[in-house]
């Protein structure tokens, strides 16, 4: 009601606010307070329920907490016992490399997969609706149907066709049990990729390639000397994007080989996951912050290489 | 249907692939190879890859249909041959369907309307004050989640809402909410800056506040990006599956995902029911992307481009 300065609602408080000019200046700071109250909801919650847990695991990894009661300040010993530790170091090593081939299978794929969804080709709009679909499902229920697939599916069909290696589950290989890993999460993460990778075929000009098919380019040689280098910043940007999550991949683990067999198939995420159980907590808080340090180290560099880039 | 691609460039961004695809199998045309053709080749290769991706799918629902007996024997690929419905009934039962759902429910409509107002606000609040430096570092600090990955904060909100007895669904679409928030103010904001000022300055001209100005004006032409901000919140807390588990503390609180443990542990040779039930499960997400696809893919794509 105390709106600015005009209206005929202010009439019943005749105090000259008519005779007064009403510049901007008047009418800013109570704009001001609306703004805050729009802003202050969501700072006060993300603040409670984001950054205090943040900060409340950074103080823990200092301590020898295990979750509830009396704790300690031990300082940098968390730290320090993890370094040395082999089920901490072989999680990392594991979620390092699987987090790498995912990256690299899931890019080809999404790259070929977006050219070929942005060419003239029939059925396009039911083609991408199909291709986009792994994205929207449930990654848990999607790793209890593939485990199915692997444990029954691939092994019996690998018997009918004396395969060898494949008449056994790779989910019971702790050598292979890897590759399904790869291929579940790629195949769940590719669509997201796959868009990006079409936005950035549609800032790339048509007449280039026509220039370049009068010189004579081939078609490898024109995805390598234009296509790439035209979208390079998309495909950096999928790259660090795409590594930064699979380092956090945990539900489709947990639902294809629960970390095993064995612990061979154990990532990060889960290993800190397991602090509740174990009473370790105040250790998994110390593997939660180097955990952070390494996906914030990824996510600079993100920002440092794209900027300037598409923005997405 | 107005996907930008279909009428935009890709035509030409695409001929390099076929190309060379066409190529290898040594049947090239080369006279023909016209950009305004269809590109058969491609497309018939797009099939084939599509069906990496419908395999899954056809093997949990034949599955779901088939009887027991038929399940046991591992044919995921055969058709069910006396076409049943027993797994979904026992599934149902099993799972007390109708309870999980309605927790899934509310929870992603909660996070759906939570995320669209609090963050469109936000968002709204942010863009018109871009010149003060508080405004801009408080959309720096909400941006900065999205590098925070769950399992770093899994422990500590665990213990946190433990404390303030929010161990329970609406703790879970808090967390929902406030994880959605990064991304959400940046389209929004995104959003909002190409949205000129002058709209809601005339209404203000006639005497709308702040508030009503945003609410009558601003928020109803937000309503695309807010389609496509829903959408995205939609998806990610009707599918979580480790946030729910880890925070509800009351078994029979579950949401979907999270039941569908059971058929690992207690029942993990009723193969036609695990999957009557992932069918169940899955059902929501991909009716809301199959009825909503054009926004999700519009919006992405809009939102990259501009």
């Amino acid at each position: 009601m105390t709106t600015a300065t005009t209206t005929p609602r202010t009439a019943d408080a005749p105090t000259g606010v008519t005779t007064r000019s009403r510049p901007a200046p008047r009418h800013k700071p109570r704009a001001d307070r609306v703004y805050l109250w729009f802003l202050l909801p969501t700072l006060v919650l993300f603040t409670l329920s984001i950054t205090m847990p943040a900060v409340m695991g950074i103080f823990y990894s200092f301590t020898d907490s295990v979750g509830f009661g009396e704790f300690n300040f031990v300082g940098l010993n968390n730290y320090l016992v993890m370094f040395s530790d082999p089920a901490i170091l072989s999680s990392y090593g594991f979620t390092i490399g699987v987090a790498l081939c995912t990256v690299i299978l899931v890019n080809v794929v999404a790259l070929t997969l977006a050219i070929g969804l942005t060419s003239k080709i029939r059925a396009k709009t039911a083609l991408r609706t199909i291709f986009v679909m792994p994205m929207v499902v449930s990654g848990i229920i999607i790793a209890f149907v593939f485990q199915f697939i692997f444990a029954n599916t691939v092994p019996a069909a690998a018997q009918a066709l004396q395969l060898g290696v494949l008449e056994e589950s790779i989910l019971a290989d702790p050598d292979l049990a890897w590759i399904s890993i790869v291929l579940v999460t790629a195949w769940q993460a590719v669509p997201q990729a796959m868009l990006i990778y079409i936005a950035g075929l549609m800032t790339v000009p048509r007449d280039v390639y026509e220039a370049s098919a009068i010189d004579g380019a081939s078609a490898w040689k024109q995805l390598r000397s234009i296509t790439l280098p035209l979208i390079s910043g998309f495909v950096l940007i999928n790259v660090i994007i795409g590594f930064k999550d699979f380092l956090g991949t945990y539900e489709i683990i947990v639902g294809l080989t629960d970390g095993g067999p064995g612990t061979s198939t154990r990532s990060v995420a889960m290993t800190i996951f397991s602090g509740f159980d174990n009473g370790d907590y105040a250790y998994q808080m110390a593997n939660s912050t180097i955990f952070f340090l390494i996906t914030l180290t990824i996510a600079l560099i993100q920002l440092r290489l794209t900027r300037g880039n598409a923005r997405i | 249907m107005t996907l930008p691609t279909t009428t935009i460039p890709g035509g030409a961004a695409s001929t390099t692939p076929r190309r060379s695809s066409e190529d290898s199998r040594g049947a090239a045309l080369p006279t023909s190879r016209r950009s305004d053709r269809h590109r058969w080749g491609t497309t018939v290769l797009l099939i084939l890859g599509a069906l990496t991706v419908i395999l899954p799918f056809y093997v949990t629902i034949s599955m779901a249909f088939k009887t027991g007996e038929q399940a046991v024997e591992g044919e995921a690929f055969a058709l069910p041959a006396p076409f049943s419905v027993e797994g979904f009934s026992t599934a149902w039962a099993l799972t007390d369907f109708p309870r999980a759902f309605t927790i899934s429910i509310l929870i992603t409509l909660a996070t759906v309307i939570g995320t669209i107002l609090l963050s469109a606000m936000a968002s709204y609040a942010i863009s018109r004050n871009w010149e003060k430096k508080a405004y801009r570092w408080a959309f720096y600090y909400l941006l900065a989640a999205m590098f925070l990955p769950f399992p770093v904060l899994a422990l500590s909100q665990v213990k946190l809402t433990g404390m303030v007895e929010l161990a329970n669904p609406l703790g879970v679409a808090l967390l929902h909410i406030m994880f959605q928030i990064s991304f959400s103010t940046l389209l929004f904001t995104a959003f909002l800056r190409s949205l000129p000022a002058e709209l809601e300055e005339s209404a203000r001209m006639d005497g709308a506040s702040t508030a009503g100005a945003f609410w009558r004006i601003v928020f109803p032409l937000m309503a695309p990006m807010s389609a496509t901000v829903g959408i995205f919140a939609f998806l990610k807390s009707w599918n979580d599956f480790m946030m729910p588990s880890l925070i509800i503390a009351d078994p029979s609180l579950q949401t979907l995902p999270v039941i569908q443990e059971i058929f690992q542990t207690q029942f993990s040779n009723n193969y036609h029911v695990s999957f009557a039930s992932y069918l169940m499960a899955m059902a929501p997400a991909i009716l809301a992307y199959v009825i909503s696809q054009r926004w999700v893919l519009s919006g992405l794509t809009q939102g990259a481009v501009k």
